[in-house]
């Protein structure tokens, strides 16, 4: 179709009109009010314990996150490609709950799973803290990163299909000794791509998160609860734009680690 | 040596494998010969544990390996789409088997470097199978299996992707390496040329049974059924009977056709027929006939014999069969 010069000139000057409302706008806005006063400012807000603390924790949730989710998530995708077995159907189907499910509700589903009163309330009971405490939030993180690594890992696997895995076996490797030389370095770029992604949303897992959280500053504040409670609770407008930039500051590392990683992979 | 007896497997309705029994003779090269679905390549694969067979037993050397996994089987196998471990190089992809054997490093070196020369690969080690073309990641793939010393080399449809001139230069190139390594072969093939090239017997299959197992020469000359006669090499039906198109002879004295016929045993007779078209192929000439009776043939003849008759469209002409095979049983369904 041939689009005449005035109209194509207004749908590119309307479509980018759209993104830099949208996008780009609000990001400039904070990184602008972040700097206003000089970087020193900026690292003087990030190093309070407070924010120490909540960086530290954004990190070791991730860190706890992403070896279960590879640990499951190759798991299921081997399931769901290579299984035959009643039920597949709904496991493929109940994988992407977690992109249907608001994260609000999520946390509100763990509250009464995992709260004093809930089915399994024995083990709060028991005094291991999992709700209001980091297993609550680990779990609630688990739950809305768990489709990635599956969805990531699974068209790769289809790609590839069994033909390098059965020339193994017939060469007298193990089953184990397939999967570690064959089919993980086959999969390896769609693995990772799916890590970059499950981080990515971990970091800024928000709704679930706070559900689940007692939300104490300095103890069980993550990065985007810190910048929800300084704006919020302390009226500390500054040092939430400042949290919030350190917080886009790794996610835009990991979008730069998954932008060079995805060029890597396409000159294969 | 491989023995397989009473093979039978089946998906669902399908037989695949319908009562095969079969004795492949040590240091031989056989071709397992079949249309599409004849359970040719299911054959192959129950032999290298990749299929497990419904009931049958498979012996390797004298070895029962029914209840062995592929890995147990002293087996190589080569895939139709080379199976290349794409993220390795082709020193890793041939080396695999001895590095998965933990075999010494400088043994593993010399014998990636043997097999390589061996395969004509020398120079590529550090290459990556997409670097290489279709018929050097084949020859890779070969190289890979025989690193292990197999018992058995399995080839399934080993030359299907290739493009016709690099598929005949690596058939021949097959034949010599059996030749020069002596590995007890089976390679499984729909291309009844490809079979009669390289194999030095052949096993034809249809509809999950073997209808013969012979030496190439027998099976082309004294098939045991129609089946067989007609899916290796084309066949004609003349007054009846199938007849190889260059077993047929034409003639325009119909005397001395008649004359020359007497001494041809179980002869259809002379048959009087019109040339429809004169086809000219490279060496040979086909001449497409239509019998007086009304059925269709086909004549393949030499360019000096068709020079001489000099053939053209509506001339009448008397065609006689030179020979007859032995056709154990005849199949109506099979008129060409």
């Amino acid at each position: 179709m041939k689009v005449s010069t005035p109209t194509r000139l207004t749908l590119r000057v309307v479509a980018l009109g759209y993104l830099v409302v949208l996008l780009l706008v609000p990001v400039v806005l904070i990184l602008w009010r972040t700097f206003e006063p000089g970087v020193g400012a900026f690292l003087d807000s990030v190093r309070t314990p407070a924010a120490i603390s909540a960086l530290n924790l954004s990190l070791l949730i991730v860190a706890i996150v992403v070896p279960l989710n590879v640990v499951f998530g190759v798991g299921t995708a081997l399931a769901l490609v290579r299984g035959r077995f009643r039920g597949r159907g709904v496991l493929q189907a109940v994988v992407d709950l977690p992109f249907a499910v608001s994260p609000i509700v999520v946390g509100v589903a763990l509250i009464m799973l995992w709260g004093v009163g809930g089915w399994f309330g024995f083990v709060e009971r028991s005094g291991f803290k999992v709700i209001f405490g980091l297993p609550g939030m680990v779990i609630a993180t688990l739950f809305v990163t768990l489709p990635f690594v599956v969805r990531e890992v699974e068209p790769v696997l289809h790609e590839i299909g069994t033909e390098q895995e059965q020339a193994a076996a017939t060469l007298g490797a193990s089953s184990w000794q397939t999967f570690w030389r064959i089919t993980l370095p086959a999969i390896r770029w769609g693995l990772t791509y799916g890590v970059v992604l499950t981080v990515a949303r971990a970091l800024g897992e928000f709704g679930a998160v706070i559900m689940v959280s007692s939300g104490f500053p300095g103890v069980s504040q993550t990065l985007t609860l810190l910048v929800h409670s300084r704006y919020l609770d302390d009226h500390n407008t500054y040092g939430a734009y400042a949290a919030a930039t350190l917080l886009m500051g790794l996610a835009v590392v990991t979008l730069l680690l998954m932008t060079v990683l995805d060029r890597k992979r396409s000159t294969r | 040596m491989i023995t397989v007896s009473g093979a039978r497997k089946s998906y669902g309705d399908f037989t695949a494998l319908d009562d095969v029994s079969l004795e492949i003779p040590p240091g031989s090269l056989t071709a397992l010969l079949g249309p599409s679905g004849s359970g040719k390549s299911t054959l192959l694969r129950a032999i290298a544990g990749l299929e497990t067979l419904d009931s049958g037993r498979v012996a390797i050397a004298g070895v029962d390996v029914t209840g062995l996994p592929p890995q147990k089987r002293g087996i190589g196998f080569v895939f139709q789409h080379y199976a290349a471990f794409k993220h390795m190089t082709v020193r890793d992809n041939v080396a695999f088997g001895l590095t998965i054997r933990r075999k010494p490093k400088a043994q593993v070196r010399a014998k990636v470097d043997e097999l390589l020369e061996i395969v004509g690969l020398e120079g590529f080690q550090h290459r990556y199978p997409s670097q290489l073309s279709g018929g050097q990641r084949q020859r890779m793939a070969l190289a890979r299996a025989l690193a292990v010393d197999p018992e058995v080399l399995l080839l399934d449809e080993p030359f299907g992707a290739l493009d016709a001139k690099v598929r005949a230069d690596l058939r021949r190139w097959l034949r010599r390496l059996h030749d020069e390594v002596h590995v007890t072969t089976v390679l499984v093939t729909h291309d009844q040329e490809e079979a009669l090239d390289v194999a030095d017997r052949i096993a034809v299959l249809n509809k999950g049974g073997i209808e013969q197992v012979g030496n190439p020469v027998d099976l082309y000359d004294r098939p045991a059924n129609d089946f067989v006669m007609s899916f290796l090499g084309s066949v004609a039906r003349l007054g009846g009977l199938l007849v190889r198109p260059h077993d047929i002879e034409l003639s325009r004295d119909r005397a001395a056709a008649v004359a020359a016929d007497r001494s041809v045993p179980g002869s259809p007779g002379v048959i009087d027929a019109v040339v429809e078209r004169v086809v000219r192929l490279g060496f040979e000439v086909r001449v497409e006939l239509r019998a007086h009776t009304g059925e269709r043939f086909a004549a393949q003849l030499t360019r000096a014999e068709a020079d001489a008759l000099a053939l053209r469209p509506g001339d009448e002409v008397h065609a006689r069969a030179r020979q007859t095979q032995d056709v154990l049983e005849v199949d109506p369904a099979l008129a060409i």
